[in-house]
């Protein structure tokens, strides 16, 4: 199976170990990963933010960069990202043929659509796997960030893939459906509503105990991760590549 | 109501600030409505059908969108072959002056009032207060909001942001000048403050003869109006004066009575958690020695039509005002009801309001913005209302304008203004974004100033800063990572192990 690795413009420039984690984890699968160089951003800022026709071009170059047949399936460590590809695209396909612009950015995303996946949903439901062989002995809590839970529907696919992470034990987070108050232009534009989100997210996230908040998205760990250490808790925000990369040989060297 | 209009709110950001800090109020909102949210998930989760009411009610909804010139006129049609009359009024200012007539023709200077978004979304306590006519809430939380000279700041529930203490203390500074005064010696208990309310009203009920409602729902087949409450007195004063005034937005008809079945059973327990909510008023036009003699029902457009013609906007108008969404809406719960600037907050306000209204204003053009996009609002919607795509939907026509129906007219609107720098970013960041080459150098450019780069940012980046650490850049970008290890080829093994996440 060759995937290509869509490793989203925010974890590139600002979390580059998340993808080497991914690498780490899928080619320790058997998975053949390649990261096209071309790929630059999904659009979701700007789609989000109402700029749907900025974001046009996004999609397209998206869908020139990954939607070749020499892939198997593209995989992402972003709900969020991978939800706009699922998700919006092809809406935004629609709206364009609505408004009397023909269907062409409809067709050119339609390939790529159905073989995006979020790397959790690839390794449950393409790659069938739970045990991914990773040891992690730590407590962690996990935070379902809000695209990945209501637009993906990854439901349990995350924890499930953590609790037969060997040494890692997972203690419930209050409130965790709750948006963590992140949101993309939102944190700037609603800077005082997002920050008190953040804040009880961070509240109930120390109150579990646990040495580590996971999640699924990179983005919302910025947040959360920047208002801990604002805070000055005692928790680490951590991808969930990163701890389904990890192994015992890493942990003992 | 003397101090409750909305008008020149400041923006939702502003606004929301000024919620944000106060911890009373964020204290009696949260627990509120993490209370009624809890109840809800079990109400909703006892019925094995859910998916396909709120299906059911979707459709129901869209066809009568779809069909609503039709609707209204069989509505109008059936209701006059009742006995009742009926009134259009285009705008708030059209219908407030046909209920002042009304109430005017019948020489009286006072109305009770049920609890009706509509009337308080055209201000008709205040336009009736310039005619010289006292409207008196029943609702035992609009009678808070209206003696607390407040504003409502919840669909369900007016006085949320209100705690017990704070109500007994408006009960007994402003019952009296409002009619009989509060009992000596009123405590904070639920039971004497209902009391004390129960006393207070019973008193307007019993003179009154004129009363004043909205509807949940209008049957077109039958011309039957429908109203649902919890506590009785909106049954009173749909009952017992002798006129009885009903203002509705036209989006309120279903075609048929058996539609009602599905929106009782979706309603109540979306908005109270209740299987069935205590009262169900039905009215038929009027019935000899048995309710109100004389009924006009005044049927108010003021921004629906135009709201209808938007492809993406108009499901807003699926709306059965059950307020689920504000009860789980993150956001809503630490801005509180009046941030939104209307007497429809949280995130349908956030939806309705800019559409009713147009983005003209500070307070509407912000509103699209007033969400994190989590989506919790969408998936309690009982009638699958997609509040995030029309959110975003709105953010457009905010930042870039275009195509909109004003006043039944098609205008194109200018952006609005304040995003020229946003819009110029967001124009840069596509071209950097249109070429890998332009990203890398930029990424490059970023890794390499590393240490250089500040704790606090300056401008509109100063609103993260201020209560959040920025990630630090790491020594390299991924892909340079990947060229370096992999040559730029198709990948297999991986010699490198993997590095903390770079925060």
């Amino acid at each position: 199976m060759r995937v290509a690795l869509f490793l989203t413009c925010v974890n590139d420039t600002l979390y580059p170990g998340t993808g080497r984690a991914v690498v780490k984890l899928l080619t320790r699968l058997g998975v053949d990963v390649d990261f096209p160089m071309a790929q630059t951003c999904c659009g979701q800022a700007h789609y989000n933010t109402g700029y749907r026709h900025q974001a046009e071009p996004l999609a397209r170059h998206f869908s020139d960069v990954f939607g070749s047949d020499a892939y198997d399936a593209v995989v992402t460590p972003s709900g969020s990202c991978g939800a706009m590809v699922r998700e919006l695209y092809p809406r935004m396909g629609e709206r364009a043929r609505a408004e009397g612009r023909g269907g062409g950015l409809a067709r050119a995303v339609a390939p790529v659509v159905p073989k995006t996946y979020e790397l959790t949903e690839f390794l449950v439901d393409v790659l069938g796997v739970t045990d991914v062989g990773a040891y992690y002995p730590h407590t962690v809590t996990y935070h379902p960030t809000c695209h990945g839970l209501r637009a993906l529907g990854l439901a349990d696919r995350p924890t499930r893939l953590l609790r037969a992470v060997k040494g890692l034990e997972l203690v419930e987070l209050p409130g965790a459906e709750e948006c963590c108050g992140f949101g993309g232009t939102f944190a700037v534009k609603n800077a005082d509503v997002s920050a008190a989100m953040g804040a009880d997210k961070v509240r109930n996230a120390e109150s579990t105990g646990a040495e580590v908040l996971c999640a699924a998205d990179n983005s919302c760990l910025m947040h959360i991760g920047g208002t801990m250490t604002r805070l000055r808790t005692a928790v680490r925000p951590v991808h969930i590549a990163e701890i389904l990369a990890s192994t015992e040989e890493e942990a003992s060297s | 109501m003397s101090g409750g209009t909305f008008v020149g709110m400041p923006a939702f950001p502003a606004a929301a600030r000024e919620a944000v800090g106060n911890t009373t109020l964020r204290a009696n909102l949260r627990h509120a409505t993490h209370t009624i949210r809890d109840k809800r998930a079990r109400a909703v989760a006892e019925l094995s059908d859910w998916d396909r009411l709120r299906e059911a009610g979707k459709r129901i909804k869209d066809h009568t969108l779809r069909h609503l010139d039709r609707y209204l006129v069989q509505l109008e049609e059936s209701v006059e072959r009742a006995g009742g009359t009926v009134h259009w009024a285009a705008d708030a200012e059209e219908a407030n002056r046909i209920v002042a007539g009304l109430v005017r023709a019948t020489g009286e200077t006072e109305v009770v009032k049920v609890k009706s978004m509509a009337t308080q979304e055209i201000g008709l306590n205040e336009a009736l207060e310039a005619e010289g006519i006292r409207a008196y809430e029943t609702d035992l939380a609009e009678l808070i909001v209206q003696l607390g000279h407040d504003r409502p700041s919840h669909i369900l529930v007016p006085a949320i942001h209100r705690n017990r203490g704070e109500i007994r203390d408006i009960f007994r500074e402003e019952m009296a000048g409002w009619g009989r005064p509060a009992p000596d010696g009123l405590t904070d208990t639920p039971a004497e403050l209902a009391e004390a309310a129960r006393l207070h009203l019973r008193e307007k009920f019993l003179r009154a003869k004129v009363g004043i409602s909205g509807a949940n729902f209008m049957v077109a087949e039958t011309g039957t109006l429908v109203v649902v409450e919890s506590e009785g007195n909106g049954r009173m004063c749909l009952t017992l004066p002798e006129t009885l005034i009903s203002v509705v937005g036209i989006e309120k008809v279903v075609p048929a009575w058996r539609d009602l079945e599905v929106f009782l059973q979706t309603l109540p327990r979306s908005s109270t958690a209740e299987r069935m909510n205590p009262y169900t008023s039905m009215w038929t036009g009027t019935t000899d020695e048995d309710g109100p003699s004389t009924f006009h029902l005044v049927l108010l457009d003021n921004g629906r039509t135009d709201t209808l013609a938007d492809e993406v906007g108009r499901q807003a108008l699926r709306c059965i005002r059950c307020s689920a969404c504000l009860n789980v809406c993150p956001v809503y719960e630490r801005a509180g009801g009046h941030a939104y600037g209307s007497v429809y907050p949280g995130p349908i306000g956030a939806i309705l309001s800019p559409q009713l209204r147009g983005t003209g204003s500070e307070i509407d053009a912000s509103l699209p913005y007033a969400s994190s996009l989590c989506g919790a609002c969408y998936e309690v919607c009982p009638v699958a209302i997609d509040i995030p795509e029309v959110l975003v939907h709105l953010r457009e026509r905010v930042v870039q304008g275009g195509e909109a129906t004003r006043g039944g007219n098609r205008v194109t609107l200018k952006p609005a203004k304040g995003h020229a720098a946003e819009r110029a970013a967001m124009r840069a960041a596509g071209l950097a974004f249109a070429r890998p080459g332009a990203l890398r150098a930029g990424q490059r450019l970023a890794s390499r100033t590393r240490r250089l780069h500040p704790r606090a940012l300056p401008g509109p980046g100063r609103a993260w800063s201020a209560t959040r650490d920025l990630p630090e850049v790491p020594v390299e970008p991924f892909r340079d990572w990947w060229q370096r290890t992999r040559g730029g080829g198709g990948g297999s093994g991986d010699d490198r192990t993997t590095e903390g996440n770079g925060r």
